[in-house]
């Protein structure tokens, strides 16, 4: 017996990366953008997309691709605002996948009626790790932020504030109550993912989800970069 | 936490690469800037790996630190996750080091032949 050395050479998530870019091609050709929207448990997402979905977005279809461990909660509430929704459960009992990988959602493209939306809002798993390093197809990245979650999360989860377009900070209409200091987060997010784009809302009372909405009729509103 | 996923990948490349032959070592590299945990890394391969090519593979780490370099010429090492420059303050400097994740080589054992030519 001896021992040989052979070259591989490849990136750990190749494998990811390619059938993510096969989704993107499918969503492509249905005309269809893509938001991969990320965030911990309780942030607030399945929230904000009830406010920003409820009276539909000007111009676009949306639809929504509901990624939970177990169960269709979300995709219960979201369905009540009469938009598709599709469950993606990460395993058939408990105990799944903490995350969304491209293979799982493309296990689930067939469900999806894409020729009837022009926006796929993909709410992956309440989580700040993993998420962040499984691309799924999306032509843009969002996390929700909450206050009660405390300043020093973008210090804590640099990954994940470091991949995202936008970052959305919710539950503003608590700050009066909170300890939490708004401009520590700014500055603590500024310092981890310097110039990205932030919005401040609150899914209870509606403020600034004006902006989110604006931001998702923009990703919808998206020339494909491959056309 | 996501160590477990990651693994995963890392053997399915692993065997991949094989060609049926039990593997001796698989050499990764990963960047400071992917939030690896390398015990939890090597705990989770251990674990998977069991039953397959890599069984006793041993799993070795090049564990890359992340460097960034900025327009004004400053070059450093990322101590804490803080990506604006250290002399003049911006938040455009690139990083030129720290996201590796990568599989590089494995060791294979080899049958030497046993039929003379």
């Amino acid at each position: 017996m001896h021992r040989t050395k052979v070259r591989v050479a490849s990136d750990v998530l190749d494998a990811n990366t390619t059938i993510a870019n096969a989704n993107r091609a499918d969503f492509d050709r249905a005309g269809v953008r893509v938001v991969n929207l990320m965030g911990a448990p309780g942030a607030g997402k399945t929230s904000l997309l009830e406010r920003v979905l409820i009276g539909g977005l000007r111009d676009f279809r949306a639809g929504v691709l509901e990624g939970d461990i177990a169960g269709s909660l979300d995709a219960d509430r979201l369905s009540a605002l009469h938009v598709p929704v599709t469950q993606l459960n990460t395993s058939p009992g408990f105990g799944g996948e903490c995350h969304l990988d491209a293979n799982m959602v493309r296990s689930a493209l067939g469900e999806i009626d894409l020729p009837a939306i022009d926006l796929l809002v993909i709410e992956n798993v309440g989580n700040l790790v993993c998420p962040a390093e499984f691309r799924v197809g999306e032509d843009a990245r969002a996390m929700v932020s909450s206050v009660t979650e405390g300043e020093d999360k973008p210090l804590k989860y640099p990954l994940m504030f470091r991949t995202c377009d936008l970052v959305v900070v919710n539950k503003i209409d608590l700050l009066e109550h909170l300890d939490f200091s708004l401009d520590r987060f700014l500055e603590n997010l500024e310092r981890v993912s310097p110039g990205v784009r932030h919005m401040l809302v609150s899914a209870r009372t509606g403020e600034g989800v004006g902006a989110l909405k604006g931001w998702l009729e923009g990703v919808a509103g998206r020339e494909s970069e491959r056309a | 936490m996501h160590e477990l996923a990651l693994s995963r990948a890392i053997l399915q490349a692993a065997i991949a690469h094989a060609g049926g032959r039990p593997v001796n070592s698989v050499t990764v590299s990963v960047g400071a800037l992917r939030q690896v945990v390398p015990d939890s890394l090597e705990f989770n391969f251990s674990v998977i790996s069991r039953g397959t090519l890599c069984e006793d593979a041993a799993l070795d780490m090049r564990l890359i630190p992340a460097r960034l370099s900025c327009s004004c010429g400053e070059c450093w090492t990322l101590r804490e996750p803080v990506f604006l420059c250290p002399r003049c303050g911006s938040g455009g400097a690139s990083v030129v080091d720290g996201n590796q994740l990568s599989v590089d080589y494995i060791e294979v054992e080899e049958e030497q032949c046993t039929e003379p030519r």
